[in-house]
This record gives C-alpha cells, structure tokens and sequence, in this order.
C-alpha cells in the first residue's frame, strides 16, 4: 500500500461564512468570508498560496465552469487553481487537491475553498438538472430526498424493522442536530424543535418528513494547508491539526445494477472508511474517533453511516441512536455543530465545513458546543444517490498524536 | 387454399375507472341533463399512458397468446396517435422487440380506422398484427366526456391455424357528418343526436349489414353474435330490428363499465365475443363511421384450445375506481396545473442518443454477461458484477416480459410528474439485475419491499415545448395482471 498521506500536512488556517439565506450576498461575497478567516487564522499573506483548488458543484449560474471565478475574487496572484466537482464531495475534494500537492511537495502552501449559492437558482431543494443523454431516457426523474428515503425502505426489509420504530430514531437525529445546532452563531437553523413535531411533518419522500431533510443553504468554507516544516518555518510553535487521512470511494455502478447490495447501507462508505482507519492508524474507531462529521442530507443517511463507520453494529444502529450514543454528550458526538441538517448545505462547501468543525473543536475554539478535549475527527460526505454515489472520508487529529 | 383468419386477439383497457357520477357531480351545475348518464365507470387513462402504451400493452398480451407468431405487417389505428408524423406503428413494433424486417402501417382519419385496418390484414392473408387504440379527449362537461371510454385492442392475423376464420367483408363510404374533429383540434364537435340517429345510423348500417349477409349467403339469423359497434346500445338495437337480428344475439356494448374506446371499439367488442365463443359461431360485426364497416367471421376448432391470460372480462372486473374527476382533466391536459420551479426544466431529447440507445429503451434490452451469468441494464461495455467486471462478454437479453419485486422504493412529494407522488425504487429481477424504475398503477402507500412486479411500457417524459413524447418500461403490481 502506499505510504498515505498521515501527517504529512498541517491546517493553517480554516474560514466558513455563516451558511443560510444569504440574499445579501453574492457567491463572491462568501468566497471572501470565508478566506478572509482563514487568512487570518493561518497569519500569512495572500501572496505565499502556491495553489489552490475551487470546489463548486451545481451553481453554475453564479460562477460559471472554470476556476477563474475564485482567482478573480480573491485576487490571487495568477497561480494554478482547479476547478473540482464531485457531488456533494466537493468540498472535500478541493482539500483533497490541496493536501496532496502539499504532501507531494509539489507546493509549500495551498488553499482549499467550496462555495455553493444555490438559493439564487429559485429552487427548494436542489436544483433540477439534466442526467445525461442517455440517462434522461430511462431513469425516474429521482430526487436527493426520494433517493435516500429508500435507505429506509431497504433497511426495514433487511432487519424486519417496524417503520414506526426506525422513524423514531429517524426522529431523534434530527432533534439532536437541532439541539447542536441551536448552538452554533454560523448555523442555518437554529431553532430547537420538539420529536414530535418533527414526527409529524409533512412528507417530502416517503418515509423522510420535512425535518429528516437538511436545508439548501449558501455559504463558503477555506483551508490552507502547509507541511509541518512549512508551518514552523512560518513561525508556528504551538500544537498543529494534521491531516491523518483522506480517502475517496466511487460506486462502479454495481449498486446501481447489480444484487450484490441490497441498499441497506453505503457501500462505498465501509470501503473509504477502512482504508481511511488504516492510513490513519486507528484500529478501534468507537474508542479512538472523538467526534464524527457524517453526511447527514437526510436521517435515515447518518443512522446507516453510523453503522458503515463501524461506530454501531449492523442492524444496531437505531438503538445506539434512541440511546442517545451520538449525541453531545454520548459516546461518539456526531454533528455537534448541527451537521448538514441545521447547519446547512451549500454543496461545495459542506465537506470543507465539516473539517472547520473538526478543526474548531480540536483547537478547543467551538464555544457552548465544545466538547471536552477532543483528539481525533472524522468527517465523510456522501454524493450522489445510495445507489450511485460519491464517499469521502477524513480523519484529522493533532500533529504527531 | 388455406383460410385466413383470426389467430389471436386481446383487449387492453386502462386500470382507471373514473365514476361518471363524478363527472356529473363536478358539471351538473352547468348541464343538469347529464345526470340522465350518471350510471357506470369509463376508462380513463392514468398520466403516462396514451393510445400508443395501450397499443403495446394489447399487443404484447395478444403476441403472448400466439407463441411463434411472426408478423410479416404491423399496423397501428387511432385518432389519437401520439404522433402525427412519426410512424406509430413502427415506434409499436420495437416496443414489442420485433425485428425491422417487415412493413408497418398507420391507419388514422377517422373511427373506422381499426376495423378498416382488419379488414386490409384479412384481406391481404399476410401474417399482420393490427392494433388500434384510441385516447379521445371530449369537451368538459359534455356527454361524451361520460360516454367515452380509453382502451386498445390487437388482432393476430393470418392462415396458421386460425380460431376465426374469415369470411367475407363489405365496407359503404358515406360522409355523413355525425361529428367530426378538425385537424389540430383536442375535442370534437357533435351534432343533435335524433338527427344523427334518425337520418344517419339507423340507414347507413342496415344497409351495409344486409350487404354483407348476402355476398355470404347468411340469413340475419345465421349470425349467433353481433357486434354493432360505433353507436350507442339503443341505437344498436335499433339497428338489430331493422336487420331482423334477435337481441339476445347483440354483443354487449361494454358502455356500463369501459365507454365507447373509438377505433378500437369494435376491435374490443369482437374480443369479448371470441373469448366467450364456442367452435362453429358465426359473428357478423359492423362499425358505424362515415358509412359502415362489415365483415363476417366463423370460428374454428382451435377456438376452444385457445385461452387468453388477460379477458376483457377479467379487465372489466378489475378496474380502479376514480373519483377525481380535476386529476382526469389534469391528465388529458385540459387543465393546466402549477408543477412548480422543477418542471420548467427544459426537456428536449438528444435524439441522436436516443437513436443510439433506442433498442435498449423502447424494446428494454439489457445485458447478460456470457461469463458469470450477471444480467444487467443497461449493457455497457464491462460486465457490472463486481466479481466478474469482463469485457466485451455481454450479449442482449430482453427485460421486457421479466417478472421481479421491489427492493426499495420511495414514494416523492418533491420530483416532478403529473401523478404525484412519484413512485419509484429499486427493482430486482427473478432470474437477476437490478434497475432503479418508476412504479406506475400503485396507489400511494401501496409499495412495500418484496412486492411482485411486472414491466409495462409508458411515457416516461413529457416536452411540453416541441411536443415529444419519451417512452420506456415501468415496474406495475404484478397482482392487478393476475387479479385479470
């Protein structure tokens, strides 16, 4: 196996804009917000990025295809930046461009940014989009919500669930994203919400309510990554958050046509998340991960992360979620910042804002949702469709622990 | 000489049934006369069938009665072709997965058309399917929008052992105007209906009827079914009066639970009678339209071996009661209703792709790996099982007739369609492959997982721009076949 990448590359500095309905700005507008946060954090001058990488997803009505849009808006100093785009993956494949050149040597310094203005395109929800030429032919005009809802249906099936008794864990994990989220000034939704109004919402996608749906939000999240000699050499002498690991896992459509998955779980995600333990070094993920930042787009997709991560068992993970295992205070706290659910989801921003989380909160920064001394993160994003997706999946933690 | 004849027929008629005292309750207001036709169902079809998917459908069932038919001649009749210049027929025959070696016709213009297009096909002896199908739309609030009824019928025909055989056929070509629909026009426009009866029915179609009886030598009395078609039931007795035919020999009109299906009622009528007929009938059939269709047939021995899977009975029996009579509209498209954001997307099809694609799309053929034995759809270039994933080792394998059952599904408030929800999920096929489809003719909260399911052929997409209809396959309870 190759060598990885564990180590080889310190955060500088992070940024996130607050995520929302940000009518009052325009995709460059949270660009700024975001960089220039982590400008600051990282305490460096513009000029020393030697690369950057631009994840933007869908809202191409605001930024157009290429990556001149971010060279343009920060002003950088006409350096090779790329554009990425991998579903709801994107954010954390511009970090992945990043921390692999860093790792490579092939730059000193490198920034990450994903932005996402998607309430400009007029839509609740996604924005619908053409599959394909042929794809258009024959798939069912599918949504996020619809794709995912079928997670449920294949996963009562397979554990002879109660529909019932899974829309209640369902429930509980949207209730503890509105409860962390209540607590966080950058967050989308901020409102506390009872169970039972969350049981009772209208349906968007059978068997997923509105409030087991996360918000469309506009918003813009940066890193800028450094080797650790880069970083002391920059003058940095007090503890540096390190990347552990990032993998990526695609599907080769056998999800899509094949009966070996039975659309109970990701596949994609178990793959990432083993070589992520392994590049990483952690053999005991519920013992050794502190904190997780899952790709909650819908409920039902972090109760069954919660399970492809190895932090439950198969077929367990409803339990350990009504027991309250992944909340603030449980075993394993997931989305402690409200996760894509109440923080929110600007596509290319969300996997970069899940390392913010994770970076916040291993540098104590997090304020009233802070947990207690967290050492190791996990964020994972899913794009795409249960059937046919995109996972990605980073661990960080301090440098040299 | 062999005889040519009728080797197989079926019905199709659409799962829907809208109570026509829905309709009445919903115009009344405007027309208190129509409660005097309150009484009964119609056919209606559901938001993504059209006389081209019910085309298919009966086809398809009257191809499975005959195995080993082969149609040297494929003919599709409607006044209500989805297309006005794109072969129908031809769209139909690779539907049914048929091989491009044969010659297909499209027979439109008026009611008569399917009987017309019979006629031609027993006349001609060539092994040809005929298909006829009819989706009329009627003005809101007329009678006729009570009186019409949705549905398709196919007929097998040629010399192998026929189960009817033909006789003789007589046609008269008059153009008395009872109605007519002008070129582009949605609805007709009817004219009063003692003088169409009075003036026109009661005269063109005895006349016909006695033609054709005496080019055959039959006496009115020979016939032991007859199928007036294109009139109403009184109308049709009348008709019988006239001619000295005994009522008890009428065929029933299927007015109480179908409606009047246009080109292919008589078509419709004629298969109710063989699906009941014993060997040696005779059966007279007429249809009323600008003049009068005839034709005589007798049926043969092979008759009572014959057995259809899916009787105009049985599909009578098993229909769907609708009472919304808005959602109706909204399917026709006679009221326009806000879709939302979602659906102003732009729709227009790559119709090179489409070419490229077209046998995997409308006739549903996928893949089997010749290595492992993996089925798949679609077929691409590697085999998609992960434990085999070979090239170039994929051969054609046709999804259209599989049975399989819901692996997952959904049922989406949000997604775009006519009919909301949309169903759809993951369907996993008996013999393998696995393919996310749309469910059509479940009813919401309907789907579980492990539900049996069929293949129907539907209108997948709608251009509401530039008018193109796309078609593909959709997984339908396998239960309501069954129930027929």
């Amino acid at each position: 196996m190759a060598q990885g990448i564990r180590d080889k590359v310190a955060i500088l500095g992070m940024g996130c804009s607050r995520f929302g309905e940000r009518w009052d700005c325009s995709a460059e507008d949270l660009i700024a917000e975001s960089f220039h946060e982590a400008l600051a954090d990282a305490n460096i001058d513009r000029d020393q990025i030697d690369a950057a990488w631009f994840g933007l997803a869908m809202d191409e009505q605001n930024l157009g295809k290429s990556a001149l849009s971010l060279s343009h808006a920060l002003r950088l100093p006409n350096i090779a930046v790329t554009r990425v785009e991998n579903l709801c993956a994107t954010g954390s494949e511009a970090l992945r461009g990043a921390v692999h050149a860093v790792a490579a040597g092939a730059a000193d310094i490198a920034l990450a940014l994903g932005v996402e203005k998607l309430k400009d395109t007029g839509y609740g929800g996604l924005p619908e989009r053409s599959r394909g030429t042929f794809n258009d032919l024959w798939q069912p005009g599918a949504t996020a919500p619809g794709s995912f809802a079928q997670f449920a249906s294949a996963y009562m099936a397979r554990y002879d669930l109660k529909m019932d008794t899974l829309k209640e864990a369902m429930a509980h994990i949207s209730w503890k994203s509105h409860e962390n989220g209540s607590k966080n000034p950058k967050a989308h939704l901020r409102r506390r919400l009872s169970k039972e109004s969350i049981l009772a919402a209208p349906m968007v996608a059978y068997p997923l309510g509105l409030f087991d749906c996360c918000g469309v939000s506009d918003g813009s999240a940066c890193a800028i990554v450094a080797s650790p000699e880069m970083a002391r050499r920059l003058g940095r002498t007090g503890d540096l958050v390190s990347v552990k690991s990032i993998q990526l896992s695609l599907s080769n459509g056998s999800e899509m046509s094949h009966n070996s998955w039975d659309g109970s779980f990701a596949r994609t995600t178990r793959i990432a998340a083993q070589k992520a333990y392994r590049e990483a070094g952690i053999s005991d993920p519920l013992r050794e991960l502190d904190l997780v930042e899952v790709h909650d787009c819908f409920s039902i997709t972090e109760l069954v992360t919660m399970e492809d991560l190895g932090l439950s068992r198969p077929g367990q993970g409803y339990r350990d979620v009504l027991e309250g295992k992944f909340d603030a205070d449980g075993e394993v706290a997931s989305n402690i910042d409200g996760g894509l659910k109440c923080f929110g989801h600007p596509i290319g921003a969300s996997g970069l804002r899940m390392v913010y989380e994770a970076y916040t909160q291993l540098l104590n920064r997090a304020g009233d949702r802070q947990l207690v001394r967290p050492k190791r993160a996990l964020t994972h994003n899913l794009g795409g469709f249960p059937n046919n997706n995109v996972c990605s999946i980073s661990i960080l933690g301090m440098l040299g622990d | 000489m062999l005889d040519t004849g009728i080797i197989s027929i079926a019905a199709y008629l659409p799962r829907l049934r809208l109570a026509r005292q829905a309709i009445v309750n919903a115009n009344k207001w405007a027309n208190p006369a129509l409660a005097s036709l309150a009484k009964g169902h119609r056919t209606i079809c559901t938001h993504d069938e059209d006389s081209l998917t019910m085309g298919v459908e009966a086809g398809r069932n009257c191809m499975a009665a005959t195995p080993g038919f082969s149609a040297d001649l494929v003919q599709f009749a409607s006044t209500t072709a989805p297309f006005a210049d794109r072969a129908n027929a031809v769209i139909l025959a690779e539907a049914l997965a048929l091989p491009a070696d044969l010659r297909c016709a499209d027979f439109a213009g008026f009611q008569g058309c399917g009987v017309t297009a019979l006629i031609d096909a027993l006349e001609n002896g060539r092994p040809t399917l005929t298909v006829a199908a009819d989706k009329r739309v009627a003005r809101v609030a007329s009678a006729q929008e009570l009186t019409l009824g949705h549905g398709a019928a196919a007929v097998a025909t040629g010399t192998r052992n026929p189960i009817a055989r033909f006789v003789v056929a007589h046609c008269t070509s008059v153009d008395f105007v009872d109605h007519y629909r002008a070129a582009k026009a949605q609805t007709d426009y009817l004219l009063e209906e003692r003088w169409v009866r009075d003036e026109g029915h009661i005269k063109l179609a005895p006349a016909a009827i006695k033609a054709v009886l005496q080019k055959a030598a039959w006496q009115a009395g020979d016939a032991d079914h007859v199928i007036i078609a294109g009139v109403g039931r009184n109308v049709a007795r009348q008709i019988a009066d006239l001619c000295a035919i005994a009522p008890d020999r009428l065929a029933d009109t299927l007015d109480a639970s179908c409606g009047e299906t246009g080109s292919a009622h008589a078509l419709i009528m004629l298969c109710h009678v063989l699906e009941r007929a014993a060997p040696g009938q005779k059966i007279l059939l007429a249809n009323v339209a600008q003049g009068c269709q005839t034709l005589l047939l007798e049926t043969t021995d092979a008759i009572a071996a014959w057995k259809s899977d899916h009787t105009v009975r049985q599909q009578l029996d098993s229909g769907v009661e609708d009472e919304n009579y808005l959602r109706f509209l909204s399917f026709s498209e006679q009221i326009d209703v806000d879709w939302g954001v979602r659906a102003e997307r732009d729709n227009r099809t790559a119709l090179s792709a489409f070419n490229r694609h077209r046998k995997a799309v409308t006739g549903f053929i996928g893949g089997l790996c010749t290595a492992c034995g993996a089925r798949q759809f679609p077929k691409g270039q590697y085999c998609v099982n992960p434990e085999c994933r070979q090239s170039d080792a994929l051969v054609d394998e046709p999804f259209q007739h599989k049975t399989g059952t819901v692996k997952s599904y959904t049922e989406d408030w949000l997604a775009v369609t006519t009919n909301p929800p949309l169903r759809y999920g993951n369907v996993s096929f008996d013999d393998g492959g696995v393919i996310m489809m749309e469910f059509s003719d479940f009813e919401p909260g309907q789907l579980a997982v492990g539900t049996p399911v069929r293949c129907v052929f539907r209108i997948k997409d709608r251009d509401p721009r530039r008018r193109f209809h796309r078609y593909f396959w959709k997984a339908a309870p396998l239960s309501m076949m069954k129930a027929r």
